[in-house]
C-alpha cells in the first residue's frame, strides 16, 4: 500500500491498476481532493499477496473490478464517479 | 503515467494503427488523445509482461487462455458501445460521443466474475451447442462467428483475420 497525505476522511483505500485510464482519474480526484488515502496497483502485486487483493476487492465488489474505493470498510464506489466519490468525502 | 522500456515512437506509432484499424472496421477512438494514448502504454506493457494486449482496465491473469475474452478489442466492446456509448476502458466510443452530443460515463463491468468464469475452451463449447442444436447438420460449409463483432462467414476455417473487426482468427466459434 502507499500512502498519500492530506485531510484525514477515514481509512480510504484504492484498489487500482496501473495501466486503467479511469484508476488514473480517480487517483488524480482524490489527490486534486487534498484527502489522505492508501493505494494499491493490484497488478503489481505478486502471487499470495496479488491473490488476497483481488479477494478483497470482490468483497466489496463482487464483480472484481477496478477502480474500488472503500470507504471506512463499508461503502464502496466502483469505477470514476466523480460526484459521488465528491458527495461522499466532500467537505 | 510512462512504463520503462516503452518509447513515445512506439505509442504513437500504436495510435496511428489502432486508429486507422478502427475508422476501417466503423470504429471510433475517444476523441481524447491523450486519454488514449495512455490506455495505448497500458496495452503495449500489457503485451510486454503477459505477451498479449490484454484489455488495460481489467486485471489479466497472465494465461492467455483465460483471457483470450479481454483480449483488446474485448468480446465485450460493441455491446458496451451500443448500451453506454464506450467500451469498458472508453477507448473506442459511439459516434454521439465523437460528436459531443453524449458524454462518455462509467461503464459497467459485463465480464462474468471470476467465479463465474470457465476457460475459453468450455466456453466455445458450451455456444457450439447452442448454436449446433437446430437441425443444421446438412450445410455445405461450417459457419463461424467472430466473438468480438458478430460477423459471420461460411467456410471450411476461419479468416485468419476479421474482415470487420481486425480479431485474429483465435477468436472465432464454430456457430452453425
Ligand atoms: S475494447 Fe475492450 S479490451 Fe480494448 S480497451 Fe476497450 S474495454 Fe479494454
Amino acid at each position: 500500500m502507499e500512502h498519500v497525505d492530506g485531510k484525514d476522511k477515514g481509512n480510504i483505500v484504492l484498489y487500482a491498476l496501473s495501466t486503467c485510464g479511469w484508476c488514473a482519474k480517480t487517483k488524480d480526484l482524490l489527490r486534486e481532493m487534498g484527502i489522505a488515502f492508501d493505494y494499491t496497483f493490484v497488478d503489481l502485486l505478486d502471487g499470495s499477496e496479488q491473490d488476497d487483493a483481488i479477494s478483497t476487492v470482490e468483497k466489496f465488489n463482487p464483480s472484481g473490478s477496478f477502480p474500488t474505493l472503500v470507504i471506512n470498510n463499508k461503502k464502496t464506489i466502483v469505477g470514476f464517479r466523480e460526484q459521488e466519490i465528491r458527495e461522499a468525502l466532500g467537505p | 503515467m510512462t512504463f520503462t522500456g516503452i518509447s513515445e515512437q512506439e505509442v504513437d506509432r500504436a495510435y496511428d494503427s489502432l486508429k486507422n484499424d478502427a475508422l476501417d472496421g466503423g470504429y471510433r477512438l475517444n476523441p481524447d488523445a491523450e486519454f488514449v494514448k495512455n490506455l495505448i502504454r497500458g496495452l503495449l506493457k500489457n503485451e510486454q509482461r503477459y505477451g498479449y494486449r490484454a484489455c488495460p482496465c481489467r486485471l489479466a491473469s497472465g494465461k492467455m487462455e483465460v483471457d483470450l475474452d479481454i483480449v483488446c478489442p474485448c468480446d465485450y466492446r460493441d455491446s458496451d458501445i451500443e448500451e453506454y456509448g464506450a467500451c469498458y476502458c472508453a477507448l473506442y466510443v459511439s459516434e454521439a460521443i465523437t460528436d459531443g452530443t453524449r458524454k462518455v460515463a462509467p461503464v459497467p463491468e459485463r465480464r462474468p466474475p471470476r467465479s463465474q468464469r470457465g476457460t475459453m475452451k468450455e466456453r466455445a463449447v458450451q455456444t457450439v451447442a447452442v448454436g449446433g442444436g437446430t437441425t443444421f447438420g446438412s450445410l455445405p460449409f461450417p459457419v463461424w462467428r467472430c466473438k468480438v463483432c458478430g460477423y459471420l462467414c461460411a467456410r471450411d476455417q476461419p479468416p485468419g483475420i476479421c474482415p470487420v473487426c481486425k480479431a485474429k482468427k483465435d477468436r472465432f466459434e464454430r456457430f452453425l
